[in-house]
């Protein structure tokens, strides 16, 4: 088999790539956030941020087809193995028993699912802004002077709506749920991990899960509750 | 009567296998494709033999009645194996090896074999070692060695306490090498129930498929027994459940003399029975005497006790008292025997009375708890799951069990029986071992078998065969075989009997037991070859045995080989009654020094005997082969 | 050599067993009572006697794998109560003892299920993936006579203590029954690694890795998820370090085997 055959038709070589693809989205999210955090401090920051984002151009393109392309591998991919996990134990067992696999870890396809389907909902609502479409509209100047679009803005109103707030906590509550078992099995199938350290990995995934859905949550939590306004 | 020639090479000792080797006749490379040998077992001798003629260019066919060759009993063997490396550098070599060996059987072995298989020791480590064995190694990476039973070298190589499975998971690994090349072509669940003899000479064998009950012919060149020996005849045995002696009992039935039967091995260490539902007992490794002190108390009222209440000055180390020199490291029939006797002096301690104390306190207290973890941390835990009591805390409880027989089917210095093309490895022969094993010796003597010594002499009988003279299998006599199994399965099937196989089993093994065991007498015996006709008669009368031959049935495969065992327990007995002297695991009562100890009769019976088969009803033929010691005296085997 | 029962307070249970008629039959769980349970009786000998006493019934007792009964030979295959070998940590079922359980318990056993270890009968099912896998290349090619001396070839203590800890595999399939995805990683990853850290498995260590999972990837086996439940009821405790282990050879072997020069020696070359 050659390089490729190995990596997409092998049982491993389709778990280190799960796990590759999903480091990438894993900095995907993680650099997003960070991106977005930027709405606690004044409005100019954010919209000086996603005016150089946008800025890039090809780029950015580029970005986001490598991104799209990670998603589409890890989905595609999620779905084979799910598929042929199924398959390999055509009958269950009278008595089920599960010892120590963890309750994120058995329902990674549920998690995975709901997370999918948050992100074309998201893509459409901020990247698209389908449906408010005077969000580009909004202009926003920097101290330099450029006149860039304002995306603070479109974030306080966008997380105004309950209902769209909620589905977002719950979205980044699912994801963080699912990296908690995907950063750790990401390791071991990278085949960096051993029982020596295996504790510290456990740990900071915990640690960086909890912070990722605290931290995300808190954007719209203090949109709605008035802590992060439109900018006068 | 059969003709027993050893075939021994004649010159000195240690020249006789160099010898042998450069004069007998080998098959040219090309031939020996044109070759088909059945390999009939798969434990160290089997898979060993089976992968080595293979690749050599033998066609192989190897048949084992388990799922896997991997299983095979010779996986459970704990402590280690021999080999005079002298890495050590203790004064060890290949002539203290030989003579360690054999006068740790009572001189009742072949000098020769016994020479042999000290000298092809040293290759069986290398060869090992290259496969990949995990042995246990010191810090430098080097091999590492402890002492075992009935030597006063460190010449033991091991893998924790599970020596025979890494050794047997090496020959499985050279076995799956082969098969996966087309080398060797793999039966599992196939179970040998019949030996097909052409003109005389073995050519093929009769199975039966254990899941769709198919029996199927199956012819060749040769056929090479490796199916291990026939402890289970006691029923309660360290044997694996399903470990049989079927195949070499069909062999014997077909004219294949089957040696010094009475000769078993009693293993002075095993955990102790504890109840009528009993199925198997668990041997606790001999290593285990390296750091562990065996006693009974000194008086009869305190074996009840708790062992922390008996002062140290109330224990008897008996074993360190009666043989200064080698101490808890004495041979096994002599540890086990001085077992029974304080048993039978009312100081057996346990419930039942028969038991003795290994005591690791001392060595705890020497060596800290962590090292003898590390030593024996594996048959710790096996006591701890068993008995539920915890050996770094109290000593353990220990009683001999059958473990190992020394006899087996004849062979000549090629392996071959008297059936000429039939070739019997490992413990299913009776030749290197004597009356006693040493420990750490049946792992050498498989491997012996299987890497070093068939590989050459199968050749000496095969280039007398003409390439593609194998006979078909629709000849007459592959018929007579196939009708013979199908009807002994047929009549199991069709009878109405009212009592399960296992029943029989438990009766044989009591009978074989009380009379057979550790002590015999002319009585006992006597007595015993009443009871067992006696026991076989009730069986065939009114064994159950559900089911259908067309599926896969255990009562059935269990019938068969219980049927076996019968009329093997009756051989055993009969040939301890002939054997009118005490040597290594045969001890009649009749025949010991006022101390106790065996008291063999050399003039009298320093020979094998080997019984012949003479048919249905009949008493069998007592064959005999003198062992002619030109190099080694046959001295009084002492220890003390 | 019997001796006394000791006093042990008796107990009954229920065993509700699966029975399979054949690998093509649809198989159901059938309820039978034993009294008289001694719980220093192990498992399989309670089995013993209940097939027993469906003997005397009449009936055709429960087929189930079992040898060694001493917790090495692999051969004992059963799921109790939802776990392979059941209740207790580094047993095999042989090695399961009656005190284990309580006065008036279900016991549910099962066979092992996997779609590449197919059902035979009742309790017995077919492990021979196992061995074609070792066959692809579980082994080092020694011919025998070839070797050089067994010290002439040193190993890190440390290395073989490894080595060993992998190889004490007894290739009983606890860790595909056990698998939510019957993932057979365990073994291999065991296998794989017991020869590759012994200097002598260097030479085949990339081939080895590369034709045992794909092996093990045809045998119908399912995927690693990394859940351990592999290396929880392993009667040997082999660890899971294993598997990522092999993961990082199997890697290191896909691109090696890309980007490594060939020679033309398969082209042929006598001389």
């Amino acid at each position: 088999m050659n390089l490729l055959g190995s990596l997409f038709k092998s049982s491993i070589g389709k778990k280190i790539l799960m796990a590759l693809t999903g480091l990438v989205l894993f900095g995907f999210v993680t650099g997003h956030l960070v991106g977005n955090l930027q709405i606690f401090l004044p409005p100019a920051k954010i919209n000086a941020y996603a005016h150089m984002l946008e800025s890039l151009g090809a780029g950015l393109w580029l970005i986001r087809g490598f991104l799209l392309l990670c998603l589409v591998i890890h989905v595609w991919l999620a779905i084979q193995l799910t598929l042929e996990n199924r398959a390999a134990r055509p009958q269950a067992y009278g008595a089920e028993h599960v010892i120590r696999a963890t309750l994120a870890s058995r329902v990674m396809a549920r998690t995975g699912i709901v997370v999918l389907a948050f992100v074309p909902f998201h893509l459409a609502h901020y990247t698209l802004r389908v449906g408010s479409p005077g969000w580009s509209e909004h202009t926003f100047r920097l101290t330099d002077g450029t006149l860039v679009r304002d995306v603070h803005t479109m974030m306080v109103q966008g997380f105004s709506n309950w209902l769209v707030s909620g589905f977002y906590v719950i979205a980044v509550g699912v994801l963080a749920y699912h990296l908690s078992h995907g950063i750790v099995s990401a390791v071991q199938t990278l085949g960096l991990k051993n029982e020596k350290w295996a504790g510290q990995v456990e740990r900071f995934a915990a640690a960086y899960c909890w912070l990722y859905f605290l931290l995300n949550a808190a954007i719209p939590l203090a949109v709605l509750g008035g802590f992060v306004k439109l900018a006068a | 009567m059969a003709k027993l020639e050893s075939k021994v090479p004649s010159g000195p000792l240690a020249e006789k296998w160099r010898k042998h080797k450069t004069e007998i006749k080998l098959v040219n490379p090309a031939n020996k494709r044109k070759y088909e040998v059945i390999v009939v077992g798969a434990g160290l001798a089997g898979s060993s033999c089976a992968a080595t003629l293979a690749e050599l260019g033998y066609k192989v066919k190897n048949f084992v009645f388990h799922d896997s060759p991997r299983r095979a009993h010779s996986i459970a063997a704990q402590g280690g194996i021999n080999a005079a490396k002298n890495y050590q550098n203790d004064g060890d070599s290949v002539h203290r090896l030989y003579y360690d060996t054999l006068k740790g059987g009572d001189y009742r072995a072949r000098e020769a074999n016994v020479h042999r298989l000290a000298e092809v020791s040293v290759n069986i480590i290398d060869q090992c070692a290259a496969q990949g064995v995990p042995f246990a190694r010191e810090y430098g990476g080097l091999l590492a060695n402890r002492s075992f039973g009935g030597a006063q070298v460190s010449r033991t190589f091991y893998a924790r306490g599970q020596t025979g499975q890494q050794l047997l998971l090496g020959a499985y690994s050279a076995l799956s090498r082969k098969v996966g090349d087309g080398g060797v072509q793999l039966h599992t669940n196939s179970e040998m129930l019949d030996l097909v003899l052409v003109d005389g000479q073995a050519k093929g064998i009769i199975v039966r498929d254990l899941i769709t009950g198919a029996v199927t012919r199956h012819s060749a060149d040769a056929v090479v027994l490796a199916t291990g020996g026939y402890g289970n005849v006691f029923n309660l045995s360290t044997y694996a459940r399903q470990s049989n002696a079927t195949a070499i009992w069909r062999a014997y039935k077909r004219g294949a003399c089957l040696a010094n039967p009475c000769y078993t091995q009693i293993h002075p260490t095993c955990i102790p029975v504890s109840g009528d539902y009993q199925s198997k007992l668990t041997l606790m490794s001999e290593s285990l005497r390296n750091d562990g002190r065996i006693w009974v108390p000194k008086r009869k009222e305190d074996r009840l006790k708790k062992p922390a209440d008996i002062a140290e000055a109330d224990r008897d180390y008996y074993l360190e008292r009666i043989y200064p020199s080698f101490g808890n490291l004495c041979p096994r029939d002599v540890a086990s025997r001085a077992a029974k006797r304080m048993c039978d002096e009312g100081r057996g301690v346990g419930e039942s009375g028969l038991g003795v104390y290994l005591d690791f306190s001392d060595a705890i207290n020497r060596l800290g708890e962590p090292a003898v973890r590390e030593r024996y941390g594996n048959l710790f835990d096996i006591y701890h799951e068993i008995t539920a009591e915890s050996a770094y805390q109290t000593p353990m409880r220990i009683f001999p069990a059958v473990h190992y027989t020394m006899g087996g089917l004849w062979v000549d210095y090629n392996l071959m029986s008297n059936i000429p093309g039939l070739f019997v490895l490992g413990e299913a022969n009776f030749s290197d071992h004597g009356a006693n094993r040493l420990g750490a010796s049946a792992l050498m003597q498989g491997l012996a078998d299987g890497y070093f010594v068939i590989p050459y002499t199968i050749g000496d009988y095969l280039a007398g065969q003409k390439p593609g003279s194998r006979p078909a299998t629709d000849r007459p006599e592959f018929k007579q075989a196939e009708d013979n199994v199908t009807g002994m399965t047929k009549r199991f099937l069709e009878n109405k009997g009212s009592q399960p196989v296992s029943h029989f089993h438990k009766r044989l093994g009591k009978i074989m037991w009380e009379h057979c065991g550790m002590a015999r007498t002319k009585e006992g015996l006597e007595a015993a070859l009443q009871k067992i006709p006696a026991l076989k008669e009730e069986f065939n009368a009114t064994v159950r045995v559900p089911g259908s031959a067309d599926t896969l049935n255990q009562s059935l495969e269990q019938a068969g080989r219980v049927a076996d065992f019968i009329e093997l327990g009756e051989l055993l007995c009969r040939d301890a009654l002939t054997r009118e002297e005490s040597c290594g695991g045969h001890f009649r009562e009749e025949h010991q020094w006022p101390d106790g100890e065996c008291k063999r009769d050399d003039e009298k019976f320093g020979h094998v005997a080997a019984w012949e088969y003479q048919g249905e009803g009949k008493a069998p033929l007592r064959n005999t082969e003198p062992l002619n010691y030109e190099f080694t005296k046959m001295s009084v085997r002492s220890y003390k | 050599m019997v001796a006394e029962t000791p006093s042990k307070k008796l107990f009954s249970v229920t065993l509700r067993i699966w029975r399979q008629a054949g690998p093509s039959a649809p198989g159901r769980f059938v309820d039978y009572p034993a009294k008289d349970v001694n719980p220093d009786m192990s498992f399989l000998e309670l089995l013993d006697v209940v097939n027993d006493g469906i003997t005397l019934k009449g009936d055709e007792p429960v087929a189930f794998a079992h040898d060694c009964r001493e917790g090495i030979c692999g051969t004992c295959s059963c799921t109790i109560n939802g776990k392979p070998h059941g209740p207790g940590k580094g047993i095999a079922t042989c090695q399961l003892y009656m005190r284990s359980f309580q006065d008036g318990d279900t016991i549910v056993v099962e066979p092992f299920r996997a779609k590449a270890f197919p059902i035979q009968k009742d309790l017995v099912t077919d492990r021979a993936a196992f061995d074609k896998i070792q066959q692809a290349g579980g082994f080092i090619s020694v011919r025998t006579g070839a070797a050089p001396d067994a010290n002439s070839i040193p190993v890190p203590k440390e290395d073989a203590d490894l080595a060993m800890d992998a190889a004490t595999c007894i290739g009983c399939g606890a860790c595909v029954a056990a698998c939510k995805n019957a993932s057979a990683m365990l073994f291999v990853a065991a296998k794989v690694s017991h020869l590759g850290l012994m200097p002598q498995g260097q030479p085949e260590r990339d081939k080895r890795v590369l034709a045992m999972v794909q092996t093990m990837d045809e045998a119908g086996f399912g995927n690693c998820t990394n859940q351990y439940e592999c290396s929880a009821v392993c009667p040997k405790l082999i660890s899971h370090d294993f598997i990522a282990r092999m993961n990082r050879d199997y890697v290191a072997a896909i691109f090696k085997s890309r980007f490594k020069p060939a020679s033309n020696a398969a082209a042929g070359g006598a001389g």
